[in-house]
């Protein structure tokens, strides 16, 4: 199997970490989130009248906790992924392998005749 | 993407909410039909999905000094098309809004719009247009999982700015100009992320061909011939 792909993907995100690397060690760039950001917008454009005109029903009480749960939730998304390619990379193996087994002993059976 | 809980006026949410259900309802039916057909199609749904759920948990860092998240719905909205995409992206949208206090129930009618419906509609269309151009399978993966992830974004900006145009009252001067800001914030951020989805959809994509590849023949994602190439490349 070629890695050409893997190899420009990789070179992609080394790009990115590199130039972050770069910010963040020469700028006081906050990294915040950009929903956040929209916020503020709303508040400029409104003047801050704006009132929301509903409360999440539960925060996260936490920076730690939000980290928590995001991570959760990439780890379960990694599983199933990783579960299911895992899959059906031993069933091709194994099936491939029958393939080939099967063929052997026909024609060791055509030889034999 | 995320319009955060509360931060849509009436009426626009439940605009969005009725916008958003009959697409869900009708995905809703298509993963049905297409599971009673075609059982041996759900790990391969699952793994559209857990992409999204990856993916959109991931905050990674721009250019613009701020975070924000790829989408990942390009594999869905390219194997099951925007429909089914649309269900798959409600469930994490619901889970972030719940669990997270990202996005929220009123907005999610919104959220769902952008990142569930307008996003994978784009990469489908995308999809089908390089497809039909004959272009590299991978580099049309990798577009239309980019340009998905931006018009997703560009989604989230028409819907803020048509709930909130500057100065107050909604003409097409104010529509624009409170775009221009919202878009601002979102289309720079989002421009190297959505690069960078791009690259790992056609990464993941690139393995969903090697070890499955015949269940994409047999949806009509992909031509044989293709898969064939792609194959003899790979091999």
């Amino acid at each position: 199997m070629s890695r050409k792909l893997e190899l420009i993907v990789l070179a992609i995100l080394l790009i990115f970490a590199i130039q972050f690397f770069y910010m963040s060690s020469t700028t006081d760039a906050e990294y915040g989130g950009a929903d956040g950001e929209a916020e503020g917008v709303i508040n400029e454009i409104t003047d801050g009248t704006y009132k929301p005109v509903a409360e999440p029903i539960w925060k996260p009480p936490s920076g730690e906790i939000e980290s928590l749960l995001f991570g959760l939730q990439a780890a379960i998304g990694a599983g199933i992924i990783g579960y299911f390619f895992g899959y059906y990379r031993a069933k091709k193996n194994y099936e491939n392998k029958l393939v080939c087994k099967g063929k052997s002993k026909s024609e060791g059976d055509e030889s034999s005749l | 993407m995320h319009i955060m809980e509360g931060f849509l006026p009436t009426p626009w949410w439940q605009a969005w909410f009725a916008v958003s259900i009959p697409v869900i309802l009708y995905g809703i039916y298509k993963m049905n039909r297409l599971v009673n057909e075609k059982r041996e199609i759900l790990p391969l749904l699952a793994v559209a999905g857990a992409f999204i759920f990856v993916l959109s948990s991931l905050k990674l860092p721009s250019v613009t000094g701020s975070c924000s998240h790829p989408t990942g719905t390009g594999i869905a909205a390219i194997i099951f098309g925007p429909a089914i995409s649309a269900v798959l992206g409600t469930i994490v949208l619901i889970y972030q809004s719940l669990f997270l206090a990202h996005g929220g129930l009123t907005t999610l009618g919104a959220n769902v719009f952008s990142m569930g419906i307008m996003g994978p509609l784009v990469a489908y269309l995308v999809y089908k247009a390089g497809m039909k151009a004959k272009l590299n399978f991978y580099a049309v993966v990798f577009l239309a999982s980019a340009f998905g992830d931006w018009a997703t974004y560009l989604t989230t900006s028409v819907e803020l700015a048509l709930a909130f145009p500057a100065g107050g009252m909604l003409t097409f001067g104010s529509f624009l100009s409170s775009f221009g800001k919202f878009a601002a914030v979102f289309a720079i951020t989002q421009l190297p992320l959505a690069i960078m989805e791009g690259a790992v959809s056609a990464l993941l994509f690139k393995y969903v061909v090697h070890v499955k590849s015949n269940i994409l023949v047999e949806m009509k994602v992909i031509e044989d011939s293709v898969v064939r190439k792609l194959r003899g490349i790979s091999a």
